[in-house]
């Protein structure tokens, strides 16, 4: 089965827009203009102003004196692809691949989606009644190549639906603009007569490359399928998703719960064939208000456990509103890893590590409640400053470079950031005597050190730092340093940064 | 049977009767001498025991005894979750406890609901070999929970109780107090000798409260004998300065 594809044109995207926010504009005159090197020019035009003769490309003083009672509005140069957007986010219910055509269109690769709506007629019709119920004036039509189907969808008459094969046929009586030609090519092929597709279709190749170029050969190659056309969707599939279309629109927690297992069932059980696990998971619900509402879960490790899954979806699932209900579940995996066998597993599960399913799984049930950045795995660091001494692990099997270093030894506790004190030192490197932290006065009876570690100067410009450990009378341990230098005309300050066993 | 042997049958049984389980093979985390203070003579592991301390220095005292405990259990190979509140324990200190700071998991959380729910959580999951909880206040009820969790997975559960606004009692097998003492350097060596714990067991169910002097050093606690007469720590002399 070859590919098929629909078009969809909105005539009047933009001012249906302003239409549906302001019902009175619908039944008077209005346009939308944009500056245009000091004169306002109108970007996009309604039905009623269409009616009067007004078209996007005037000026909105010549309108005036046609229309006097011309509404004007400023055009976003953005509102178009928003809008465009938002579409495509919705057209994701009949079809995952869709792609935004120019300011006022969308395609839509339809191939294998159609039999679900009981055929292309039934489908086409169903998208542009829904449409048109919304407010939008669209046009639609459906071919084996996006050029016949854009080209039927702007200027065609007699049927939207052309059967493969029956492209040529279905564009020459077509006008050659339905091409995606650009104006100089169709004013050049109108001085000749040329009005019609068909008329010019049959005239041999080396003769049209001569007299307009490559590119309306290409455009006619695209439109019956000689020349294969790429386009980029919107939203790229995900590799692993399951979809669930509803019957009646779901509004219960009951319901949601129901459509939630069956996509995890059906999703695990492709994992597991496959070998993978799921790291992250985002179930989408498309309700019949156009809304997406979704709940995002994460794991710690890849898994494929539908009962674990959707415990983590519980909380989630009580977030979410349905309102009038929600047509159509999607469940979405784009993060998949390989997960580790079964049996593999149970080996691991005697010796309890941090890789271990029942922790994995507790980890999980915290992060869903308190939040990725709640849980913390540190691995040593290649640095000897001891701010950046220790990294934080990205999973759960992770390990670390370099192997934990053993022969300094460092504070259990310590500071945020060193926090100055005042010192009696002897110098030039002696321990202080006596240090006084927040108001108390620690005198010191032992001490070791010191141990300098140099700033990083690829990083950062600064002193080093000298650091004790020092011991005070009631056998409290700190970790003091100094910074930089004595030098004749200023003391270098010292600081705390942390506390030992 | 001798009278002996009678009397300590029967205390075997009250022990039972009260709900304590004799662990199958007794884990022995190196306490020494403190252990004598517990029933059976073992530390009692798959339970919770309660840390206070109200400075900085006290609570560095105590992460370094619960390290020194944490070690031998998480021996076989356990992870552990650290649930921690406002205090930064520096990971790479754990490996002068002979712990694997990588195989530690903490959790940070400022708020007490959650922290609460997630110790709770942790506490019931029997694949960790231990769960730290570093809270301000815990009520009576809430601990009781962490308690009830523990008694069903045997995880060992360690509260800090820092700067605590009351000192209410709460469900766990012991209370302690670790507060850092004087070093003695050895043989003469200049510098720090090793970290030397003042111990206190201020409550201990079905066991003997004591006070220890004890000395971290190779992994292991030794208690210190000599000075132990003269364990209160001087007051410290009020100078002038300046």
């Amino acid at each position: 089965m070859g590919q098929r594809f629909i078009t969809i044109w909105f005539r009047h995207l933009k001012t249906d827009w302003h239409i549906n926010r302001r019902r009175e504009l619908a039944s008077i005159p209005f346009v939308l203009a944009i500056q245009d090197y000091g004169r306002m020019v109108i970007s996009a035009t309604n039905i009623e102003a269409e009616k009067r003769g007004i078209s996007a490309g005037m000026a909105v003083a010549d309108a005036r004196a046609m229309v006097p009672s011309l509404e004007v509005q400023d055009d976003s140069p953005d509102l178009a692809v928003r809008l465009l957007r938002k579409w495509a986010e919705w057209c994701i219910r009949y079809t995952p691949f869709v792609c935004i055509d120019g300011e006022d269109g969308l395609i839509l690769d339809i191939t294998g989606c159609a039999h679900l709506w009981d055929g292309e007629r039934p489908y086409l019709k169903e998208i542009i009644t829904r449409i048109r119920a919304m407010g939008y004036d669209a046009r639609g039509a459906i071919a084996s190549t996006i050029g016949t189907a854009w080209a039927v969808s702007r200027y065609g008459t007699i049927t939207p639906i052309i059967e493969p094969g029956n492209e040529l046929t279905a564009i020459a009586p077509l006008p050659p603009a339905s091409l995606r030609l650009n104006s100089i090519i169709i004013e050049k092929l109108h001085k000749l007569g040329l009005s019609e597709v068909g008329s010019f279709m049959t005239i041999q190749r080396p003769a049209l490359r001569r007299r307009f170029g490559t590119e309306l050969l290409l455009r006619l190659d695209q439109a019956s399928g000689m020349q294969q056309e790429i386009v980029i969707p919107v939203f790229l599939p995900e590799q692993y998703f399951e979809r669930l279309p509803c019957l009646e629109p779901i509004r219960t927690r009951t319901g949601i719960e129901i459509a939630v297992q069956r996509l995890l069932e059906a999703l695990c059980q492709r994992l597991q064939a496959e070998g993978k696990g799921l790291r992250k998971a985002i179930l989408k619900g498309y309700r019949i208000d156009g809304e997406i509402i979704q709940a995002c879960i994460g794991t710690n490790r890849p898994s494929h456990h539908i009962k674990h899954l959707f415990h983590l979806f519980e909380p989630e699932i009580g977030k979410l509103c349905p309102e009038l209900g929600i047509e159509l579940f999607i469940l979405e995996a784009p993060i998949v890893e390989d997960a580790i066998s079964r049996q593999e597993a149970f080996w691991n599960a005697a010796t309890g590590s941090p890789g271990d399913v029942k922790v994995a799984e507790l980890l999980d049930r915290i992060t869903s409640r308190l939040g990725a950045d709640a849980i913390h795995r540190y691995l040593p660091d290649q640095h000897h400053w001891p701010e950046r001494s220790v990294c934080t692990a990205s999973s759960l099997e992770e390990q670390g470079t370099i192997t934990w270093p053993e022969d300094r030894l460092r504070p259990i506790l310590l500071l945020s950031s060193p926090e100055l004190i005042q010192v009696t030192a002897p110098i030039p490197d002696y321990p202080p005597m006596l240090f006084i932290y927040r108001g108390k006065v620690h005198r010191i009876s032992k001490a070791d050190g010191p141990e300098r570690i140099e700033r990083e100067w690829w990083q950062e410009q600064g002193d080093h730092r000298d650091y004790y450990r020092v011991e005070d009378e009631q056998g409290k341990r700190y970790w003091v340093f100094r910074s930089g230098h004595y030098s004749d005309d200023q003391q270098p300050d010292w600081f705390i940064h942390g506390f030992f066993a | 049977m001798s009278k002996a042997d009678i009397i300590a049958k029967l205390r075997q049984d009250l022990l039972s009767l009260q709900g304590l389980r004799p662990a199958s093979d007794p884990l022995n985390v190196g306490l020494g001498l403190i252990e004598s203070a517990f029933p059976n003579d073992t530390f009692p592991t798959g339970a919770m025991h309660e840390f206070l301390s109200d400075t900085a220095e006290d609570a560095a005292a105590t992460y370094g005894f619960i390290a020194a405990i944490l070690a031998p259990l998480m021996q076989l190979g356990g992870a552990c979750v650290w649930i921690r509140k406002t205090n930064k324990i520096f990971p790479p200190a754990l490996t002068a406890f002979g712990i694997r700071p990588d195989q530690v998991i903490f959790i940070d959380q400022s708020n007490d609901r959650p922290t609460l729910w997630a110790a709770e959580e942790a506490l019931k999951c029997p694949g960790l070999a231990a769960v730290i909880l570093e809270i301000q206040d815990i009520s009576l009820i809430a601990s009781r929970r962490l308690q009830l969790a523990v008694e069903q997975s045997r995880v060992t559960g360690f509260i800090i109780r820092y700067k605590p606004r009351s000192l209410h009692t709460i469900a766990s097998v012991a209370q302690w107090r670790i507060q850092a003492y004087a070093s003695v350097s050895h043989n003469g060596m200049p510098g720090l000798g090793f970290p030397r714990w003042q111990i206190e067991l201020l409550r201990v169910r079905n066991g003997k409260p004591g006070k220890w002097l004890t000395e971290y050093m190779d992994g292991r606690l030794l208690p210190v004998v000599s000075e132990a007469a003269q364990i209160i720590p001087e007051q410290n002399v009020r100078r002038k300065i300046g």
